[in-house]
């Protein structure tokens, strides 16, 4: 397997090395791994802080700026960050209107972040939580870890920063975070494993001719295996399992993300088929975001977001973004 | 009576052997989670040594809890705040004393394992670290090789087994099948007890 990196262990920095010359309006600390936008703290404002383990970029990193992530912690490769990174972002950030973390439910995240929020609020810190858990793809959450995060994290993170940004309050904020992610349901479809660079060859063996349904964004096998299908199929099947689950009386944001590896000719094609089958649902589409938002390295195949908003929510996602991964009225 | 240097030779013999099997952890977690439950401890129990070299804690509890502290710090996932909750639980529960028995370890290990059920939420059975901690702790009035024993026999005997915590838990009876690399670690670090013990 071919990769553009040096070594394995230093890709994360290797990375954050370059983000910080990309980026001159974002801090970063390559060597505590917190990436911080340059005008923090911001008075009166509440903070966002997000994180996760690194490949699934642009989230979180790509996502820090006005508008959005007030900082984002990066982890290793797929392994969530450590509570120093948290701890030393939320002290960055904070200007004593509280902050809220934004935690995908893996075991590993929400160990690392309920840690964190503790020693945060040692410091004097006020810390809220939310839980983004989207993934229709796992059924019995009572014998896993629960629904996964995934898409569903951007929409918070998106709605969660223009609440904040607009100067609303801690325990606002965070009711509308819990808001997007009660109304948010994702589903994935792979068509080749991801590879780890620690490990150097596929996470799990896809033949050619099949693929998966209903994988995360860790290079995990998925929840059922077939024949390989036309966009139209994989759409026929995604759409309908997020609507099995999420019947949406108000119109709908869509995102169709693609996990790293898709180009976007394939991914618009599958919107395409994405917005037919809504159609036929009856659906009503109120904005459409098409890329590659929440990836899993260089994983092909793409998920299906939506979520269900009100006039409120479908306010605060046009307000204005300006971050190195979405930026629009500014 | 055990006294700081056992605990210190206890967390050298642990890191020595996370280092020599980290491919074999990495290899035992790639068919159902990442791959990378070796590097992320080998790189945990690195900084383990190096602050214990520096900071040359007197008591058996603070070297447990600067071990602990030390792998929330580092290892990221879940296995750093869960292998720190563990020795960090523990060593809390052997207080200041200069000197431990065999048997206040015992009881403050069994503490340490209550912890970190309470705080990942899993019973043995459930695929992970548990299932090579518990056997261990209970085994560990018969001495320090029985609890070794007890671990690693813990640890092979997840693979039939279902995850039901973690990402693993994700692939439901794909998991089936694999031994567990939680539990698999959990096994060095009470080998590496035996090992302090010189058995």
């Amino acid at each position: 397997m071919k990769m553009l990196i040096n070594v394995p262990e230093t890709v994360v920095s290797d990375a954050l090395r370059g983000m910080a010359a990309a980026h001159p309006e974002l801090t970063v600390d390559v060597e505590n791994r917190v990436i911080v936008r340059r005008d923090a703290p911001v008075a009166g404002k509440v903070a966002l802080v997000s994180g996760g383990g690194s490949g699934h970029e642009p989230l979180h990193g790509g996502f820090v700026g006005p508008g959005m992530l007030s900082a984002a912690c990066p982890g290793e490769v797929f392994t969530s960050p450590v509570p120093d990174q948290m701890v030393r972002a939320a002290a960055a950030v904070d200007s004593g209107a509280g902050v809220l973390f934004v935690v995908k439910n893996y075991t590993g995240d929400v160990l690392n972040f309920d840690m964190a929020a503790e020693l945060a609020e040692d410091e004097g810190i006020q810390v809220a939580r939310v839980l983004v858990d989207d993934d229709v793809a796992v059924t019995d959450s009572l014998y896993t870890a629960g629904r996964r995060g995934t898409g569903a994290t951007l929409f918070v993170e998106k709605i969660a920063g223009a609440a904040a940004e607009e100067g609303q309050p801690l325990e606002r904020v965070e009711a509308i975070a819990r808001q997007v992610n009660d109304s948010s349901r994702s589903f994935g479809v792979a068509l080749a494993a991801c590879t780890t660079p620690a490990k150097g060859s596929p996470t799990f063996d896809l033949p050619p001719g099949e693929l998966e349904l209903g994988i995360g964004i860790h290079g995990e096998p998925g929840r059922e295996r077939r024949a390989m299908m036309t966009s139209g199929e994989v759409a026929d099947f995604a759409v309908h399992a997020v609507l099995e689950d999420l019947e949406p009386r108000n119109p709908v944001l869509v995102l169709v993300n693609g996990l790293g590896a898709t180009p976007l000719l394939e991914l618009y094609g599958f919107n395409a088929e994405v917005q037919r089958v809504l159609s036929e649902r009856g659906v009503a589409v109120a904005r459409t975001l098409v890329g590659n938002y929440v990836t899993s390295l260089d994983m092909a195949g793409a998920s299906v977001t939506l979520c269900q908003v009100d006039e409120e929510l479908l306010r605060l996602w046009d307000a204005p973004v300006h971050t190195p991964g979405l930026r629009w009225g500014m | 009576m055990l006294d700081a240097a056992f605990f210190r030779r206890w967390m050298t013999a642990t890191a020595v052997s996370v280092d020599r099997e980290a491919e074999r952890l990495t290899a035992l977690d790639s068919p159902i989670g990442d791959a990378d439950h070796g590097s992320n401890l080998q790189r945990g129990f690195a900084a383990v040594t190096a602050a214990l070299d520096k900071e040359a804690p007197a008591t058996p509890g603070a070297v447990l809890a600067l071990a602990g502290r030390q792998l929330i710090s580092t290892v990221g996932g879940a296995s750093g705040p869960l292998y720190g909750t563990l020795l960090r639980r523990t060593g809390k529960a052997l207080g200041d004393a200069a000197e431990v028995s065999e048997e206040d370890l015992a009881g403050a290990l069994r503490t340490g394992v209550d912890a970190v059920m309470a705080l990942g939420g899993a019973a043995p059975g459930d695929k992970t670290m548990i299932d090579a901690l518990v056997p261990a702790v209970d085994a560990l009035g018969e001495g320090f090789g029985a609890a070794r024993a007890a671990a690693e026999r813990g640890a092979v005997a997840t693979t039939p087994l279902q995850a039901r915590k973690g990402r693993a838990s994700y692939l439901g009876e794909r998991s089936v099948g694999h031994q567990d690399p939680g539990a698999t670690s959990a096994a060095l670090l009470v080998a590496g007890l035996a090992e302090a013990a010189g058995e």
